[in-house]
């Protein structure tokens, strides 16, 4: 019996095309996410990260194994585990006000809770696009409205999908610093998923290595650095330059080769 | 610069209400050719002949393009539709000009096959009361069939695009029917239904339907996977995954349906009233047929194309409204 608050025990998830060819997308996964802990899952693609993320909120099934969120076996979606989407996810035919106030409105708690709504606008920073139909507004913007929207729902953990994966290198900075602000004001647990080492170092408590075929942990690196964390540090970049080095021959030693 | 451009803007003031000056003028000094006469006619408490009206309706198009065009100086967005209109208002006064000319004054053109505006305008100063009563009738055979169409086609959409059952069953259906022109059912519906008011009912309703609920079904099937995740990470049950989920993103296409049936109900309903129907402008037209009255006909094409745009126009309005959301349609 563990402790830890978010806990996945020997995983494995396989999928099956139409000819009968299995992939295994996940293979023995096991890590334990304490409460508070920002973890970032990074890994080149077809690694199984976004999977994994899928699996946490419910939005899949595993084959065997199993997950659970303080002891609680995780079935299906809950407003608890609040996800946000690589593309933001928006609900195009909501304005960015009524996008944010979805998750009330799903929960039959929208009238007594809707007083909240101009907080969670203010917190990413949208006043004056309350009106804004999500077409009218930017990526950057976009992603930070999905996040408000997970955040109304007071959720318990944060599973991010790549949510700064389509901006430019500004507005990810800016986004990310964003993130941080959020996670030191509501002090949620929050697991993201990137490709961006970098991100993931700048953001993280602990980084999860993942390599691909069969999609599988290969190593969890701690990193114990204060925010805000200077990029150009030499801590940071001496981390950096392990990591990437490590990363590389994570993926180079599995890579399969391919002879057409 | 800018006094010419506002010299340029009146000036097309004047040219748009030229043509129309024009066809009155005409109207006014160009004698008749002798043995047609215009008999007068009560038309709220004025004794008028239609040539009377004609004039009456040319008179009102001056006075209205005049006004509009004074008025619309100060919006350029307006203006900038008006200056745009002003040939082709212009070309429209001509060719009432020479259709007054060649279909009244003259009378070059066959009649009464092909009688002149006054002429037509004797169908609403003589009958006018008649033609409004058979209007009303068109306008309320349309409401009925057209409102009830769209609702079941919604629905049988809804049902058909979220039940994977539903749509097992039904959609061989909605293809087959989908097919057969509405008033093909004709006799069945006169047989069926208890009136012939409820049978043409029966007709454009079922001409709306079928495209309708084909593109709701579309549009709820296309639902991008993740809007429907989104949905469900956010605390929402299957009744918010269809009603605001998947119906909202099917707007869109519910509203092609809805536009595209509109044409079809509008063909059904004539057919409807030529063949069966006491009343409407399709019966007004066929039972002046049958007296040669031609001037009559061409009277209810005009209420039509009149009546028809109106209700284009409606929807066009709702629909722009309902889906301010979208792209390009909010400024």
């Amino acid at each position: 019996m563990s402790d830890a608050f978010l806990k996945i025990s020997d995983v494995n998830r396989i999928y099956e095309d139409e000819d009968n060819n299995s992939t295994e997308a996940l293979k023995d996964i096991n890590l334990e996410v304490n409460k508070g802990e920002f973890v970032s899952i990074i890994g080149a693609s077809g690694c199984g990260k976004t999977t994994l993320l899928r699996l946490i909120a419910g939005l899949d099934k595993p084959q065997s194994g199993y997950l659970s969120l303080h002891g609680e076996k995780i079935i299906g979606t809950s407003p608890k585990r609040g996800y946000v989407f690589q593309q933001g996810g928006l609900f195009e035919w909501l304005t960015v006000e009524q996008n944010i106030a979805a998750g009330l409105k799903a929960r039959h708690i929208y009238k007594e809770n809707k007083h909240r709504i101009p907080e969670f606008i203010d917190m990413v920073g949208l006043n004056g696009f309350e009106k804004s139909y999500p077409h009218q507004i930017s990526g950057g913007m976009a992603q930070r409205v999905a996040i408000a929207r997970t955040l109304i729902n007071d959720p318990e953990l944060i599973l991010l999908d790549e949510p700064m994966g389509a901006l430019d290198n500004f507005t990810r900075a800016d986004l990310q610093d964003k993130i941080l602000e959020i996670r030191k004001s509501q002090n949620t647990t929050m697991i993201l998923v990137t490709h961006d080492i970098d991100e993931a170092l700048y953001l993280s408590d602990k980084i999860v290595i993942m390599t691909p075929r069969p999609g599988r942990i290969s190593e969890i690196i701690n990193v114990d650095m204060y925010h805000p964390r200077n990029r150009n540090g030499h801590d940071y970049v001496n981390l950096r330059n392990k990591l990437l080095e490590k990363f590389h021959l994570a993926s180079e030693v599995k890579e399969p080769e391919y002879i057409i | 610069m800018k006094i010419s451009k506002r010299a340029r803007y009146f000036l097309s003031v004047i040219f748009t209400v030229l043509g129309f000056t024009l066809a009155v003028i005409l109207n006014s000094v160009v004698p008749q050719k002798a043995d047609v006469t215009f008999s007068q006619h009560e038309v709220f408490g004025l004794a008028l002949t239609s040539n009377d009206a004609y004039r009456i309706v040319l008179y009102a198009l001056i006075i209205y393009y005049l006004i509009t065009g004074i008025i619309y100086y100060n919006y350029e967005d307006r203006r900038k539709k008006y200056l745009n209109s002003a040939r082709f208002r212009f070309v429209m006064g001509i060719l009432l000009f020479l259709w007054d000319l060649l279909g009244t004054k003259l009378q070059v053109l066959p009649q009464p096959f092909f009688p002149g505006p006054a002429g037509i305008m004797e169908a609403f100063v003589a009958e006018g009361d008649y033609v409004l009563q058979n209007t009303i009738y068109s306008l309320r055979l349309y409401f009925y069939g057209f409102v009830i169409g769209v609702a079941t086609g919604i629905i049988t959409g809804i049902l058909v695009g979220w039940f994977p059952r539903v749509r097992y069953w039904l959609s061989p259906v909605m293809n087959v029917l989908g097919v057969i022109p509405a008033v093909a059912w004709m006799p069945f519906a006169l047989t069926i239904m208890p009136t012939a008011f409820s049978s043409a009912v029966f007709l454009i309703a079922v001409s709306v339907w079928g495209l309708v609920a084909t593109l709701t079904s579309t549009g709820i099937m296309s639902t991008p996977k993740t809007r429907f995740e989104a949905g469900r990470v956010l605390g929402g049950n299957e009744f918010y995954l269809v009603f605001h989920v998947a119906i909202p993103h099917a707007l869109p296409q519910i509203f092609t349906g809805i536009t595209t049936a509109n044409g079809y109900a509008f063909t059904t309903l004539v057919m409807a009233e030529m063949m069966g129907q006491p009343g409407g402008l399709g019966y007004y037209i066929n039972a002046s047929k049958v007296w040669s009255a031609y001037y009559k006909v061409f009277a209810a094409i005009i209420v039509m194309a009149i009546l028809f745009s109106l209700i284009t126009k409606v929807i066009e309005l709702v629909q722009r409204y309902v889906l301010r959301w979208q792209k390009g349609v909010v400024k």
